[in-house]
């Protein structure tokens, strides 16, 4: 029976990858935030068409690349190149890990205050608003200066120095986990109390609450290496933060031992809206992951069929 | 001048004034003198440590080997022991038995309905007790059922159901170890310390390495924090067992072998059940860090829930793991009381009613899963969420409350936490390693101020001075706040027992409740920082404070407080006078459990975004730097180690003093 409707899957996908490379399960990681979730579960169940036999490993983001060199885990997913750039080129470098291209969604980082902020400091989201209105983002321990609450230290993303760069009154505050970020953002839309922090997209957060990113001049790589350029002649990250794509990384010996699934998973693609709307689903309205999924692959057949075509 | 030194207090107070001088100059000397090795350790002399500690542990996983197989493959081989029993517990709760993968599998045999599995633990309840027991431990299971956490909790039971054997077998064999021969005993103890000292994050990297990625290196880590208090304990009861019990044995004829079996290891057994207790609630208590690494479950259900705010489920989840706490240390505590009972007559259904009740309710659930769905596995229609409401209630506080917190927050920041700091991050390196040093000689003797010198010194030479101080600065104002709550809540406790219970159990459930759970909606309240940190340091290191000082006032000896009464004490006068001196042993064991949880919590708090030894590890962590990782954990366990010697030694010397 099971044979029966793995056949018709088969027939209905126009050209399947049929040859099975290795019966042996291929793993894939999975983290703890929805959109990974999703990401993964996607190309899981797009492999499991395609004849392959699928194994979830629930793994940590960082720590997972100590699995990945030794092969006890396969594939993951979502590499940011925001937060995980530098495990991730780490771990390519001892040759026991391969990229296997972008995920078609870019990762967007920035300043972001909730809308009813704008009546408190007109001029918003222009960077510049910020220098006049520092007091309105400011709470008893950091007055006068404003507060700006930033991701984990281990984010990176130079906010310290790009408030003394652009000569901005705040005082940056770490949060340990994106957990205690949203917190912090939900508590205070809650009183409508004033808040700016480090928002990324993509995540339910931008679906769930009004507000925008703030405009700070544009990124360049220049900016970030060469004091002389940006507004402040004298200091570097005068300037927004760069957007990235989110990377796929695998074992190396991946594609020796299941070809056509490493070439699935290099076709992967997928825009951050079609993701956003799915973080929504599990996040906001309650779906399981598994149906949001189910519920794409029924209405997007030919797109993923495409990705497991030889 | 000089006998003011001689004398106690003279000492101490001159000790603190000298300390509280150099801290608050200590800037100011830098400044006049232009010397920055005052208030920092010379970049130059710091050693190197993280690099050779990473390149040992590539070594070790890379290279190092006996003849025939390397040392990886070794670690490898013991997961693999691991992994078929724990794989076989996952089949029989939860996933049924099957050949094959994925689309190919055909299924053997299902798991145990959860009907069957409820009844069985009820039975056990009742077989280690009696039907009030059953009850309880039956409820706990449907809690699961119903709240829709069953899937997540079986398989947080298989592990937990190879941990602690893992975990009591293994210690009470390392005990036996210690108990005979001395060596084992010296060598041991420095690695328990810090088997037990050594925040778990630490070493995560290095075992994921060596086990391999998912739930066995989860069981390892787990293994490595549960097993020390049951040697400890096992030491500790083989001792107390009475030599004229070894006598009657030697007497009988009995090898050395029947007397350890035979005569010690029973007499103690009641001893040992405490041991068994802890090794359960450690291994509870890991379910979260345990999830980080692949292990799934119920840890993975609060983190998950935390992560995307739904605060309602992240309650629920974390109670699971408090009913699945309450259930386990509720029968094993009963286990350890159970007394024989004459075997039964008859043929084995009348001979055991219990166990063939089990095997029929398996059985029959079985056979009608087949034809019910909802006989095999809860139907998910029925399970009930409490989610809206804890959600619709934390919005409330913040909404109509967070004001009054916040102008309470200001003041405890202005007058307690921020000096406190200052004070701690104030102090010279040179001069707190002196310090420390001092206070160790002056406590007990030489050896321990030696080895505090030394420990500080390691903290101070490997560039993490700062960081350290942030770490006694948060922890002591922790333990401060939480003696000051928690010794009169424990005092309540034992003068009235009925309320005494209702606290106690509140502890209980603070301690087992995984602390993200209340670290997010703290956060809310409290914004990050400090003293979100504190809060969330104290609620998890209140329960000790409580217990000890409830457990020491009930110990006082009844004949001591009748002598007050005789000579006419008040019952304030018998509190003050009588019960509290006597019990200052207890208080201070207390205290030093109350520490031991706070630097153990400090970890966790570094996810809220502290910025001390915790957050350094956590750092290593993300970064899978094992070397630096190790480091900063040592340094946590060595403050911890210090704080726990000298507390000790307070508490004997007060012991001694009271002729107890």
């Amino acid at each position: 029976m099971k044979y029966r409707s793995v056949a018709a899957a088969a027939l209905m996908v126009a050209t399947p990858a049929l040859a099975q490379e290795s019966n042996d399960p291929i793993k894939l990681t999975l983290h703890d935030w929805s959109g990974q979730l999703i990401t993964t579960t996607l190309m899981g169940e797009v492999l499991k068409e395609a004849g392959y036999n699928i194994e979830y490993v629930q793994a940590d983001y960082i720590a997972q690349f100590a699995g990945l060199k030794t092969g006890d885990l396969h594939v993951a997913m979502e590499i940011w190149e925001t937060t995980g750039r530098e495990a991730m080129d780490e771990a390519i470098g001892t040759g026991n890990v391969v990229s296997l291209g972008e995920t078609g969604m870019d990762a967007i980082e920035e300043w972001w205050y909730p809308a009813y902020m704008e009546e408190r400091c007109p001029g918003l989201p222009n960077w510049e608003a910020l220098k006049e209105c520092a007091e309105a983002f400011s709470t008893p321990e950091t007055a006068p200066l404003g507060r700006y609450l930033g991701g984990p230290v281990t984010w990176g993303g130079f906010d310290d120095e790009r408030v003394e760069a652009l000569e901005l009154d705040f005082e940056v505050i770490h949060a340990g986990t994106d957990a205690a970020l949203f917190a912090e953002l939900e508590a205070a839309y809650q009183r409508t109390d004033p808040i700016l922090l480090w928002i990324y997209s993509p995540h339910w957060a931008p679906a769930k609450y009004d507000g925008s990113f703030v405009e700070f001049p544009a990124y360049s790589a220049e900016c970030y290496t060469d004091p002389s350029v940006g507004l402040n002649p004298d200091a570097a990250y005068d300037c927004g933060k760069p957007t990235g794509p989110i990377w796929k990384v695998s074992w190396a010996g991946l594609a020796d031992k299941w070809p056509n699934a490493a070439t699935a998973i290099k076709n992967f693609s997928i825009s951050n809206d079609a993701m956003g709307a799915m973080v929504t689903d599990v996040d906001l309205n309650g779906q399981t992951v598994e149906a949001t999924v189910a519920a794409w692959m029924a209405a997007n057949t030919s797109t993923w069929s495409a990705w497991i075509a030889k | 001048m000089l006998r003011l030194i001689k004398s106690g207090s003279g000492f101490w107070v001159l000790l603190f004034a000298a300390t509280w001088g150099l801290s608050a100059s200590s800037f100011a000397i830098y400044k006049a003198l232009d010397a920055r090795w005052i208030i920092r350790f010379p970049k130059k002399w710091e050693l190197q440590l993280d690099g050779v500690i990473s390149d040992f542990l590539t070594w070790l996983v890379e290279s190092a080997g006996f003849h025939f197989f390397s040392f990886k493959d070794l670690t490898r081989g013991i997961a693999a022991v691991i992994e078929a029993p724990y794989q076989f517990f996952r089949n029989l709760l939860i996933e049924g038995f099957s050949t094959g993968f994925g689309e190919t599998a055909t299924q053997l045999s299902p798991s145990l309905s959860w009907i069957a599995i409820v009844v069985c633990v009820t039975l056990v309840g009742r077989f280690a007790r009696d039907w009030k027991l059953a009850a309880l431990v039956g409820v706990c299971f449907l809690y699961l059922a119903i709240f829709g956490r069953w899937q997540s909790a079986m398989i947080t039971l298989s592990s937990i159901l190879i941990a602690v054997p893992i975990g009591v077998v293994g210690g009470l064999f390392l005990g036996i170890a210690a108990y005979r021969f001395q060596w084992v005993n010296l060598a041991l103890r420095p690695i328990l310390d810090l088997m037990q000292t050594v925040p778990v994050f630490a070493y995560l990297v290095p075992i994921l390495i060596l086990f391999g990625f998912g739930p066995v290196a989860a069981l390892v880590a787990t293994v490595i924090y549960a097993m020390p208090p049951m040697v400890r304990v096992t030491i500790m009861a083989l001792q107390a067992v009475p030599s004229e019990l070894q006598e009657a044995g030697r007497m009988a004829g009995c090898t050395r072998r029947q007397i350890m079996w035979k005569v010690l290891v029973p007499a103690a057994t009641p001893t040992l059940m405490v041991g068994v207790n802890q090794v359960i609630m450690l291994s509870l208590n890991m379910v979260i860090i345990a999830s980080m690494i692949g292990a799934g479950g119920l840890g993975f259900d609060v983190l998950a829930s935390l992560r995307r705010l739904d605060i309602g489920a992240g309650i629920e989840a974390g109670l699971a793991i408090v009913v699945m706490a309450i259930a386990l240390d509720r029968a094993s505590q009963a286990f350890s009381e159970r007394k024989y009972q004459a075997a039964r007559r008859g043929n084995f259904l009348q001979s055991h009613p219990l166990s063939s009740t089990m095997f029929i309710v398996s059985g029959l659930t079985l056979i009608l899963g087949f034809f019910v769905p909802a006989v095999q596995s809860y139907p998910e229609s029925l399970t009930i969420t409490t989610g809206p409401f804890w959600a619709a209630a934390v919005k409330w506080v913040n909404i109509n409350f967070f004001d009054t917190f916040e102008a309470i927050k200001v003041v405890i920041l202005q007058w307690l936490l921020l000096p406190v700091k200052r004070f701690f991050t104030g102090i010279p390196w040179a001069w707190g390693i002196l310090t420390m040093g001092l206070i160790g000689w002056r406590v007990d003797g030489w050896k321990l101020g030696v080895m505090a010198a030394l420990m500080m010194a390691f903290i101070a030479a490997n560039g993490l001075w700062a960081k350290a101080m942030v770490t006694i600065y948060l922890c002591s104002v922790s333990v401060f706040i939480a003696t000051v709550i928690g010794i009169p809540l424990g005092i309540w406790a034992a003068e009235k027992p009925r309320a005494g219970k209702i606290i106690l159990g509140l502890m209980d459930t603070l301690q087992t409740l995984p602390s993200f759970v209340y670290l997010i909606p703290v956060i809310m309240l409290f914004r990050v920082g400090d003293f979100s940190a504190m809060i969330a340091v104290v609620l998890y290191a209140l329960a000790p404070a409580v217990r000890y000082a409830a457990h020491g006032l009930r110990e006082v000896p009844e004949q001591m407080v009748e002598a007050g009464l005789m000579s006419g004490c008040t019952p304030g006068q018998i509190l003050r006078r009588v019960k509290l001196p006597l019990a200052t042993p207890h208080l201070l064991l207390g205290l030093n459990q109350t520490t031991m949880l706070a630097l153990s919590m400090l970890v966790i708090t570094a996810l809220v975004g502290t910025r001390d030894l915790g957050q350094e590890v956590y750092i290593a962590l993300t970064k899978a730097n094992a070397g630096s990782g190790i480091i900063a954990g040592l340094s946590v366990a060595f403050i911890a180690i210090i704080s726990d010697r000298i507390v000790n030694a307070l508490a004997d010397k007060q012991r001694k003093r009271l002729d107890l």
